[in-house]
């Protein structure tokens, strides 16, 4: 018995081994001769990112700033991108000072929670650039703001919820209580708001009272099941449009919009749901888009040709700039009533005109 | 016994010289403590040497095309090791560009012991856990609770640091003595269910961890905790007077890691030269005989989880007094479960645990320069981490992957599987 097992092993090992020689055949690529060293003329721009506790892969913000940054790369070769993930609150500090002591031209800090630590170090280099997503922190000349008037784009999702809500009650939750989430539920509650005074409706909102600042939240980012749980309750309470504002756990909202067999809609936020999280397409009616990407690719781009990032006024997104939009309908185009659609596209352009204002506590200051 | 015992060869000069040298080398290669936790080591960072490779993909490009051109396969997998394995050393011990700097006028000294520094800060807090999980193993408890108990301590040291108004250092004191105090509470409670029921400590600490982490997430949202100035989960600042010492800057590094050196004298005096530690080592050995000899078991372990809770509280109280100065839900990080890893590779002797924990820390510090300089994971470290743990663990498998004799004294296996 014994020499044959082991003769099967050593048939199981050359097989394997086999496989790999093959797969290891390949055609090597041409040697590189050296005659491109003329070309890269630029000095290399390095923009370094640290992402917040959400890691670099929450399909959310610090995925949309990392992308923005490989943009600006692909654009521009001389631009040397490279990301650092914080695990803690406790990381944010040494991540941000390891990048100022590499001395990196473009060092990004991702997300409002970051606002703290980001002052502090810049304060300490104040040569150094520093750049900052969904925060501004004041009196800090090297830090460029990138935030985002949200609640523009989240006023016209708030209409089109209950334009196209049949129970006459939508629905929203949040991450956790900060202004870059609170923002957004406060403009889809205006719009909704709206909706009624315009039409003479009385479409509520569950999960979010903006005069009271309170509502329904999950606090966490990662946690699909808390989203899941948290929307049967708002599809319990007769809501079927949500609009969860809150990263990978609003997954869970799509979730349950999957098994409703078409009864339930949700609103993504962020990125086009189409793109982020394709599998549960069917289940976005749009996406209240952020165009933190878009943003962070300007600035580097800026960055690296040398022009200056000033701190005042910095870049604020909003509907007329394109840094805040409503998503395409995707696959609920033929769902929406064509007469909704154009109210939304009149809407958006009266935003963008100022016949029509949104406010919002939890906007950046202008 | 402690675990820094060198090789029993050193020890044996009446030999003559061939005979030593023969009795150094065949010592040399047996399963001692010492051998094996170094060859576990080299194991790991062997086995993170291969993922290094093949988690980058430009590298993985070149082994597809190994046999056309062997030489661009090694040559990139070698260079993306060793870069990651440099940053590493160059994150936690010195960094040779920055000495330079500082020897030519261009950078400061502070930058030269920025490593170190940063070193030391992530060992302070594992050494209390560590030294919390290896005090009771030794007792035959085996403590999951160290993070829960470091939450705690976290929470009511932040609590004493921003509520109360004291005068500097007895604010210091206060607010340590307070994180200690909730930390034993926190163990207080299985080790008297272990001790009045029998009810046992592995599923209790487990689920204290998750009340904990709960509690401090409902703690922080609290009027009078919560910073009024945020919305988001955080809490006031510790006041200046109840933070510990540091130089401030780059250099992180403070009171902290001498609290935890002296901590693990005191628990090192507690178990080797104290009754209670002979009493708790004699009910750790074996509680029936223990209980025959007179010795009360019950409280022995209600005591025994006291102690450790205090321990941990005064980790989570060195994390937050030190480094973070808020409370927030991630205040405590991972310190509980890497003290469990720390008191396993320290074989639950306080002084080995110290050294466990300044390598954990020196992983942990190094991990965030890889990071950052050569773009690898920091997830590789927990790897690293882990795996270091598994090799101590199962001590048969290097003795046999490296054909180790067998060690004279049978001590290997015996004080890691107690306590299980």
């Amino acid at each position: 018995m014994r020499p044959v097992r082991g003769k099967r092993i050593f048939a199981a090992l050359a097989a394997g081994g086999l496989t790999l020689a093959a797969a290891a055949c390949g055609e090597a690529p041409a040697e590189n001769t050296g005659s491109n060293g003329g070309a890269s003329a630029a000095p290399t721009y390095s923009a370094c990112m640290v992402t917040d506790v959400g890691g670099i892969d929450d399909r959310s913000f610090n995925a949309s700033a990392w992308a923005g940054l490989q943009a600006a790369k692909a654009a521009a070769p001389n631009i040397d991108a490279k990301n650092t993930s914080s695990t803690a609150e406790a990381d944010y500090e040494p991540n941000l000072r390891a990048y100022v002591t590499q001395k990196c031209n473009f060092i990004l800090a991702v997300g409002g929670l970051m606002g703290t630590a980001t002052g502090k170090i810049a304060k300490e280099s104040p040569d150094q650039q520093f750049a900052i997503v969904d925060a501004a922190v004041p009196d800090a000349s090297n830090v460029f703001p990138m935030q985002f008037a949200t609640e523009q784009a989240a006023f016209l999702a708030g209409y089109l919820a209950a334009g196209y809500s049949k129970t006459g009650k939508v629905g929203t939750f949040g991450g956790l209580k900060i202004p870059p989430v609170t923002v957004f539920m406060d403009g889809f509650a205006d719009g909704v708001a709206h909706f009624n005074k315009v039409k003479s409706k009385n479409v509520q909102v569950v999960g979010w009272n903006k005069q009271a600042q309170n509502g329904t939240f999950a606090e966490s980012f990662t946690a699909q099941d808390k989203g899941k749980s948290i929307t049967d309750t708002l599809v319990a309470q007769g809501a079927d449009v949500i609009m969860p504002v809150a990263g990978g756990t609003g997954l869970g909202a799509a979730d349950v919009a999957k098994g409703s067999a078409g009864k339930v809609a949700v609103i993504w936020v962020d990125t086009d749901g189409c793109k982020s999280a394709e599998q549960y397409c069917d289940t976005f009616l749009t996406t209240v888009v952020k165009n933190i990407t878009g943003a962070v690719e300007e600035a580097a781009t800026k960055g690296a040709k040398g022009e200056p990032l000033t701190a005042t006024p910095g870049y604020l997104g909003t509907l007329e700039n394109e840094g805040v939009s409503l998503a395409p309908y995707n696959q609920f185009d033929s769902k929406v009533d064509p007469a909704l659609k154009a109210e939304v596209d009149k809407l958006k352009a009266d935003v963008i005109a100022g016949t029509v204002t949104v406010t919002s506590a939890n906007s950046p200051k202008k | 016994m402690t675990t820094v015992e060198k090789p029993p060869a050193e020890a044996k000069p009446e030999k003559t010289e061939d005979g030593f040298l023969q009795h150094f080398l065949h010592n040399l290669w047996a399963a001692n403590t010492v051998v094996v936790t170094l060859l576990s080591v080299l194991l790991a960072m062997v086995i993170g040497a291969v993922l290094i490779i093949v988690s980058d993909e430009e590298v993985r490009a070149t082994w597809t095309y190994l046999f056309a051109r062997p030489g661009d396969a090694l040559q990139a997998s070698w260079t993306v090791v060793t870069d990651a394995y440099a940053e590493l050393f160059k994150g936690s011990v010195f960094d040779p560009v920055a000495v330079a700097d500082w020897t030519s006028g261009a950078g400061t000294w502070q930058a030269v012991f920025t490593p170190i520094s940063e070193t030391l800060t992530y060992t302070a807090p594992i050494v209390f856990t560590g030294l919390a999980v290896a005090l009771a193993f030794r007792g035959g408890l085996f403590n999951i609770g160290a993070q829960g108990q470091a939450v705690l301590g976290t929470m009511i040291a932040a609590m004493a640091g921003f509520l109360l108004p004291l005068p500097p250092v007895l604010h210091l004191l206060v607010a340590l003595l307070a994180g200690a105090l909730g930390g034993a509470v926190w163990g207080f409670v299985p080790g008297i269910l272990k001790a009045r029921t029998g009810a046992h400590e592995v599923i209790t600490t487990i689920m204290l961890n998750y009340t904990a982490g709960l509690l401090l997430v409902w703690l922080i949202h609290q009027n009078g905790i919560q910073d009024p100035d945020r919305t988001d989960a955080i809490s006031k600042t510790v006041e200046s007077s109840a933070q510990l010492p540091a130089y401030g800057g780059a250099l992180r590094v403070h009171l902290g890691i001498v609290l935890a050196v002296l901590a693990t004298a005191g628990v090192a005096w507690l178990l080797n030269r104290s009754t209670f530690g002979f009493e708790l080592r004699a009910v750790g050995a074996n509680p029936d005989a223990a209980r025959t000899a007179g010795i009360s078991v019950a409280k022995t372990y209600t005591l025994l989880m006291v102690i450790a809770g205090a321990l941990s509280g005064l980790g989570g109280a060195t994390q937050v007094l030190g480094v973070a100065h808020t409370l927030t839900p991630a205040v405590a990080g991972n310190i509980g479960f890497d003290g469990l890893l720390v008191a396993l590779l320290g074989r639950t002797r306080p002084w080995g645990v110290l050294l466990a924990a300044l390598l954990f820390g020196a992983l942990r510090a190094g991990g965030n320069r890889m990071q950052t300089a050569a773009g690898i994971s920091l997830e590789l470290v927990t790897v690293l981490q882990a795996l270091i743990v598994v090799f101590i663990a199962a001590p048969a498998l290097v003795k046999a992957l490296f054909r180790l004799r067998a060690a004279r004294a049978a001590r290997l296996s015996t004080s890691v599987a107690k306590g299980w």
